[in-house]
């Protein structure tokens, strides 16, 4: 085992971990380098919705835990959620082995740079991060293999939530109040816009979070609902000025028990 | 035409000029206690550390010329990253990183006009026990057991350690330790925010490194 080779001291890539792949590992690094003009995809897996919310004091990230290959379910308990470091938190959408790809590669980046400079970047700068890597897969996205992730955190120089949405080609737009993505983004939105109200509790948000994915799976095939006979219930995570924690399976299996108690009182239309 | 100088001559003039570099500066001691290993140093800046950490269960510690081992610290963490996300994070060792760093100082002082003044000590936590690799300039490595210290007065300080160092006692005992031994062989007090305290413990996450900052060693030394 040698050391790579240094680079020069005013080579601002050096410090960045993607760069450092690219130049000690090219065969390592495949984004943006999907190969020839392929244009049909061979069958994959597909990893669906995740919702964002900002209350009083942080942020609440959950999603589904369906992973999807066609019109075939894949996987009933796939993360989607990841931690991307002690405080900021990464949903991924899209083709599953891409997307975990990136969530992996973001954390190695976030970490390398916080070890490297003894500082941990900005939450603004982890985000900027995040679309340049997204931008870096363009070329695999053009061929069908999206990663459109859901990034949050907490600001720990303003000591506020954020939550930052993307789009295919690495744009990047912050969200004050809630965002989602995912095939079931759409309705999860809608359920969300519902019930949203500035300066919730943590409580009230991870409740809210959890009925914006079941609505999701509700008129979306793609993603999956809480599942109460085996035991899977959606992955939720909470970032605040104390940092990332996941809720244990037995709280969200409380919060969800609850929440189908008071949807059989009022059934909604067009059931049964 | 050069003067003949034999090998053996050329060899001894390259350590000789490499330990001079070293004992110029500052000592880091190394102390394994009952939870990992700590490392103190007397260190006047607060931001330039001599101390850091490498990986999730690895430290590095250096002392001589500060931007010779600041290089070879980020280059380390560059092969333990790329490593870990080439194959498992458990699949970085201190074995592996120490022999990186051994091959990079041998290098250095056979094949280029100077050799390194740095000396360094890599610490891999391991479930029941630390290893604590020891490199110098040359690239020869050796395991120490239990404490070590390099730079600065390292033999003195070394005797200091050995006549106070115990097994198994706890991080604020071996901090005191650490800071006795330094304070003996400097003939004065060394002040709490003079020190740099850092290292690998047990009860942590998944990634080991501490670092303690002047309050916390402050409330350890009382």
């Amino acid at each position: 085992m040698t050391l790579p080779p240094d680079s020069a001291p005013f080579d601002p890539s050096a410090i960045s971990f993607t760069s450092t792949l690219r130049r000690v590992a090219p065969e390592l690094f495949s984004a943006g380098d999907a190969g020839g003009a392929q244009r049909s995809v061979p069958a994959h897996v597909d990893g669906t919705t995740i919702v964002a919310l900002a209350y009083s004091g942080g942020v609440i990230m959950a999603g589904d835990r369906r992973a999807t290959a066609g019109n075939i379910i894949s996987k009933r308990d796939m993360r989607k959620v990841f931690p991307a470091d002690d405080w900021s938190v990464v949903g991924i959408s899209g083709s599953a082995g891409p997307a975990m790809e990136l969530a992996k590669i973001l954390s190695t980046e976030l970490e390398h740079y916080e070890k490297v400079e003894g500082a941990p970047l900005s939450l603004e700068g982890k985000a900027n991060k995040l679309a340049q890597l997204i931008r870096g897969n363009l070329p695999m996205a053009m061929q069908g293999l999206v990663v459109v992730p859901l990034f949050a955190g907490f600001d720990l120089a303003e000591r506020v939530p954020r939550i930052y949405e993307y789009d295919v080609v690495g744009g990047r737009y912050e969200e004050r109040r809630f965002a989602t993505t995912g095939s079931g983004g759409r309705d999860a939105r809608g359920s969300l816009k519902a019930r949203y109200e500035v300066g919730l509790s943590p409580e009230r948000a991870i409740d809210i979070a959890i009925e914006a994915l079941w609505d999701a799976a509700d008129e979306d095939s793609a993603t999956g609902g809480p599942d109460v006979v085996r035991g899977i219930y959606p992955l939720v995570t909470q970032t605040d000025g104390d940092g990332y924690r996941e809720l244990n399976d037995d709280t969200v299996a409380a919060r969800v028990r609850e929440i189908i108690t008071e949807r059989r009182m009022t059934p909604i239309d067009g059931e049964g | 035409m050069f003067p003949y100088v034999s090998p053996e001559q050329q060899m001894k003039d390259r350590a000789d000029f490499a330990r001079k570099g070293i004992a110029r500066g500052r000592a880091v001691t190394g102390l394994v206690y009952d939870r990992g290993v700590l490392f103190v140093a007397e260190n006047p800046s607060s931001s330039l550390y001599k101390v850091s950490e490498l990986y999730d269960r690895l430290a590095f510690a250096a002392v001589g010329r500060y931007n010779e081992f600041e290089s070879l610290r980020r280059q380390g963490i560059r092969l333990a990253d790329v490593l870990g996300y080439q194959y498992a994070r458990q699949d970085v060792t201190g074995r592996s990183m120490a022999n990186a760093y051994a091959n990079a100082l041998g290098t250095a002082f056979s094949e280029s006009s100077k050799p390194f003044e740095v000396e360094l000590l890599v610490a891999e936590l391991l479930p029941d026990a630390v290893d604590l690799f020891h490199i110098l300039y040359d690239g020869s490595i050796s395991v120490e057991d239990g404490f070590v210290a390099i730079g600065g007065q390292a033999d003195a300080i070394s005797t200091a350690l050995s006549d106070r160092f115990e097994d198994g006692v706890d991080r604020a005992t071996a901090l005191r330790t650490a800071h006795a031994a330094l304070s003996s062989v400097e003939d004065r007090e060394i002040n709490a925010d003079r020190l740099e305290v850092a290292g690998l413990d047990r009860a942590r996450g998944r990634r080991k490194f501490f670092r303690m900052t002047t309050d916390e060693v402050t409330a350890s030394l009382a």
